[in-house]
C-alpha cells in the first residue's frame, strides 16, 4: 500500500477513534486517538498493517500523561505515532502486552518511570529501578523531587 | 531430578540493559528465563531533559561506549526533525565516516568475543587486534579512541583534514587481508559449523513478534536496516549490499555481522575518497516547539531518539530507545530448550554484552554456588573442544 | 608494608567490576589485555572470580542496584585489597552527579587507592595508573 492508501485506510476504518490527525512532514505522521482504541488500533497496525513496533515514550504534560505508540511503515518509510493522553491523577490504559510481545518490557519501563497502570499487563513486575527505591515516587515526573537522604549532592536532581 | 535455578548476571553496560537473567535449567536443559533490571539505569532521559539540545549530545554520547556515535547521531536526527532543516552534503559524509567506523570495530569486538566464549582464543586476539587499527583511524578522525564528540545539532563539530585521509585509507586497507583469513578462518571451520549452526534458532515470525532489530533480526530473514528503509547520512550515495541470511541461528548472527564489516569498509572507503567540500555546520539558533524523532541503525540495530521542545533552551522530553532493549527479549525465545552450555553463545549471539557473561553463577535450588560465570564459559569451551575431537578423529 | 602485600604487588591479580558505567572504560580495560598492549607480559591477570583478585578495577558511576552488590563483593575480596577507580563516572560521578540514580561517588563507599581519570582512559593511561599504584604501596616492578 502507498502513504495515501494506508492514511485513508486508518482514517476510515477508525474514524471514530481519531481525534487529530496531524500530517507532519512525508515521513512522519502524529494521530492523535482515544485511550480506549489503543488495543484496536495498535494491533491493527502491527499485525494487519506489517509495521514494526518502534518504541513508546510517555511524557509527563500536567494535566494530562501522553504516551505515544510509535510503529514505522518500513516499506514505505512513514513512522506513525499515536498519541494517546491520560488523566495525570489516575493513569491507566489498556495492555498491548499479552498479544504482542514486544510491548512487553516498554510497558514495564513506562509505568514504573511515570506511574501509569497498564491494565492487563502479564508481568507487571519492576523493570529498572532498585528494590529498595519507594512505592509510588515516579522520576520522570515534573514534580520529582530527591527522596533520598543519604544522596550526596551539591545540587537537586 | 528438580529444577535448578541459575542467576547469570547482573552486570550489562548499555544505558537500560544490564540484565540478572534467572535460567531454570532441568538437568542440562535450560527450561525457563526470567530477567532483572536496573543494574545499570542512569536516569540519562532524566539528566538530558535539564540540558541544553547541544549539551544533550554528550549525555547521550555516554550511554554507552561502543555505540556512541549511533546515540548522537539518533539524537542529533531528532532534533533536525522538529523543524524541516538541511545538513550539508559534508557534514552528512563524515557522520557516515564515523558510524560505519563505529560499525567495523563493534563487529570486530564482537567476533573477538564470541571466539572467546567458544574457546577460540586466537580469534579473539586476532579480531581485537584489527579492532586497534579502526581505532587509530578514529583517533586521528576525532581525537579520541572512544566518545568521539563529533556530533551536534546542524552538523558536525569538527571536520576532516584532506592530509589525514591517506593515511586512515592506509590503514583501514591494512586490515583487509587479516579480516579475510579472519572471515575463511570462522566461517570455513567444520567445527564451528557443528557448534553454533541449528543453535538458538530465532524463526522468522517470532523476529516479528518482538520486533527484533539490526543483524538479530537480519540473521533470521527479515530485511530490515534503517539505512535502506530510510535513508539517512551519505548511504544512498553509493552502493552497498543489506546481508540477510534465513536460518536464524548463532551461526547466521555471525555471518551477517562478519559479511557487514566488509560492506562498511567499502562504504567508509567511499566516503572518504569522495568527501564533498562544503560547510560542515549549519548553525542553529532557536529550535521552535514540536517534537521530532530521529532513528538510526547503530551496530546492534535500530536506535531510536524521541524528542519534544516546547521553544525553550531544553528539551521537555527526552526518550531514547536503544537496540538491545527489543532484542534482548528474544532471548526467551531462543535459549529455552538449548543447553547451559549453549546458554552463554546464544546470549553473546545478540551481542548486548560480554559483561553479563562474564559473571554468571548458577545456584541449586537450596542457594548454594555451583558454577560462575568461569565454569560456563569453561563448559562452553569443553564442548567445543569435544566436538573438535570427534571431527578430528572422523 | 605487610609481607601480603609485598608479594600482591609482584603480580597484581585485577578483578573488573562495573557499577553501572557506560562500558568504554570496560573495553578499554579487555583492550589492556589485547595483543597491542598486552598486559599480561607484567603479570597482571584478568581474573573472573573476585575470590581470587589483589587489585579491584571499579568503572560506572555506583547506581543504587549496584551499589549493594558492590558492597557484597568489596567484603569478599581477599585483604589486603587495593581498589583502582577507573574513569570519571568512577572518580566523581562526571556528568551523572545530578541523576535520580546514582546518589553516592565510590569513594564514600568502599576506601579508593587510585583514580584514573579520563572518558574513557587510554590503555596506555591505565597501565600508568597500576604502575603508579604499585610505586606507591611501596613495590618495584
Amino acid at each position: 500500500m502507498t502513504r495515501e492508501e494506508v492514511l485513508q485506510d486508518l482514517r476510515g476504518r477508525f474514524g471514530e477513534d481519531i481525534l487529530e490527525f496531524l500530517d507532519k512532514s512525508p515521513t512522519r505522521v502524529y494521530i492523535e486517538i482515544k485511550s480506549e482504541s489503543i488495543v484496536r488500533m495498535g494491533s491493527y497496525l502491527f499485525r494487519n498493517l506489517g509495521a514494526r513496533f518502534q518504541i513508546a515514550s510517555g511524557t509527563d504534560m500536567p494535566p494530562h500523561i501522553e504516551i505515544l505508540y510509535h510503529f514505522i511503515l518500513e516499506d514505505i518509510n512513514v513512522i506513525i505515532s499515536l498519541r494517546v493522553k491520560l488523566n495525570r491523577e489516575n493513569p491507566e490504559i489498556a495492555s498491548l502486552a499479552k498479544e504482542i510481545e514486544a510491548f512487553n518490557w516498554i510497558e514495564r519501563e513506562i509505568s514504573e518511570l511515570l506511574g501509569v497502570t497498564f491494565t492487563g499487563h502479564p508481568d507487571p513486575r519492576r523493570l529498572l529501578l532498585a528494590d529498595n527505591w519507594p512505592e509510588c515516587v515516579y522520576p520522570l515526573r515534573q514534580d520529582y523531587e530527591e527522596w533520598d537522604e543519604t544522596a550526596d549532592r551539591t545540587r537537586g536532581v | 531430578m528438580g529444577k535448578t535455578i541459575i542467576p547469570i548476571g547482573p552486570y550489562h553496560p548499555l544505558i537500560e540493559e544490564p540484565e540478572f537473567f534467572t535460567l531454570t535449567v532441568d538437568g542440562e536443559t535450560v527450561v525457563d528465563i526470567d530477567m532483572r533490571m536496573g543494574y545499570n539505569h542512569r536516569g540519562i532521559e532524566k539528566l538530558s531533559e535539564g540540558m541544553v539540545f547541544e549539551n544533550s549530545t554528550f549525555v547521550v554520547e555516554r550511554i554507552c561506549g561502543i555505540c556512541s556515535t549511533s546515540h548522537p547521531f539518533a539524537y542529533t536526527r531528532s532534533v533536525e526533525d522538529i523543524f524541516p532543516m538541511e545538513v550539508s552534503m559534508r557534514a552528512k559524509y563524515i557522520r557516515t565516516i564515523i558510524a560505519e567506523g563505529e560499525r567495523i570495530h563493534s563487529h570486530l569486538l564482537w567476533l573477538g568475543l564470541a571466539g572467546h566464549f567458544l574457546g577460540y582464543n586466537t580469534v579473539y586476539m586476532w579480531a581485537w587486534k584489527l579492532r586497534e587499527e579502526i581505532l587509530d583511524v578514529m583517533e586521528i578522525l576525532s581525537g579520541n579512541r572512544n566518545s568521539y564528540a563529533m556530533f551536534k545539532p546542524g552538523g558536525v563539530r569538527r571536520d576532516i583534514k584532506a592530509e589525514d585521509i591517506p593515511l586512515c585509507l592506509k590503514k583501514i586497507n591494512s586490515i583487509v587481508p587479516t579480516l579475510i583469513m579472519l572471515k575463511k578462518a570462522v566461517l570455513d571451520d567444520p567445527v564451528l559449523h557443528a557448534r553454533l549452526k541449528g543453535v538458538g534458532v530465532l524463526s522468522y515470525q517470532e523476529a516479528i513478534d518482538f520486533s527484533a532489530l539490526g543483524p538479530t533480526s537480519r540473521a533470521s530473514g527479515v530485511s530490515r536496516d534503517v539505512r535502506k528503509d530510510s535513508p539517512y547520512g551519505a548511504y544512498q550515495e553509493m552502493d552497498w549490499n543489506m546481508i540477510v541470511t534465513k536460518n536464524g541461528d548463532v551461526f547466521d548472527k555471525a555471518v551477517v555481522r562478519i559479511l557487514e564489516t566488509f560492506e562498511s569498509i567499502d562504504i567508509t572507503k567511499y566516503c572518504l575518497e569522495n568527501l564533498p567540500d562544503g560547510e560542515i555546520d549549519a548553525s542553529i539558533k532557536d529550535v521552535p516547539v514540536g517534537e521530532g524523532i530521529g532513528h538510526v541503525e547503530a551496530p546492534r540495530g535500530e536506535t531510536f531518539h524521541y524528542v519534544k521542545s516546547d521553544g525553550t533552551n531544553r528539551p521537555v522530553r527526552h526518550k531514547v530507545r536503544a537496540p538491545t532493549f527489543m532484542n534482548l527479549p528474544t532471548y526467551k525465545a531462543t535459549v529455552i530448550g538449548q543447553t547451559i552450555s549453549d546458554a552463554t553463545i546464544i546470549l553473546a549471539a545478540i551481542d548486548p554484552c560480554y559483561c553479563c557473561t562474564e559473571r554468571v553463577a548458577v545456584k541449586d535450588d537450596k542457594g548454594k554456588m555451583l558454577y560462575n560465570g568461569q565454569d560456563l564459559v569453561r563448559l562452553s569451551r569443553e564442548k567445543t573442544e569435544k566436538m573438535r575431537q570427534r571431527m578430528g578423529a572422523k | 608494608m605487610s609481607l601480603k602485600l609485598k608479594a600482591l604487588l609482584k603480580s597484581p591479580w585485577v578483578f573488573h567490576l562495573s557499577t553501572g558505567s557506560c562500558n568504554n572504560c570496560d573495553i578499554e580495560i579487555l583492550d589492556c589485555l589485547t595483543p597491542r598492549f598486552d598486559i599480561e607480559r607484567f603479570g597482571m591477570l584478568l581474573v573472573g572470580s573476585i575470590k581470587h583478585a589483589d587489585v579491584l578495577l571499579v568503572t560506572g558511576s555506583c547506581n543504587r542496584m549496584s551499589v549493594e552488590r558492590l558492597k557484597v563483593l568489596y567484603d569478599q575480596v581477599p585483604k589486603p585489597c587495593l581498589v583502582v577507580a577507573i574513569g570519571t563516572c568512577t572518580g566523581s560521578r562526571g556528568l551523572f552527579i545530578d541523576s535520580y540514580n546514582c546518589p553516592v561517588p565510590l569513594d564514600k563507599i568502599i576506601p579508593v587507592d587510585v583514580y584514573i581519570p579520563g572518558c574513557p582512559p587510554k590503555p596506555e593511561a591505565m597501565i600508568a595508573g597500576i604502575v603508579k599504584l604499585i610505586q606507591k604501596v611501596g613495590g618495584t616492578q
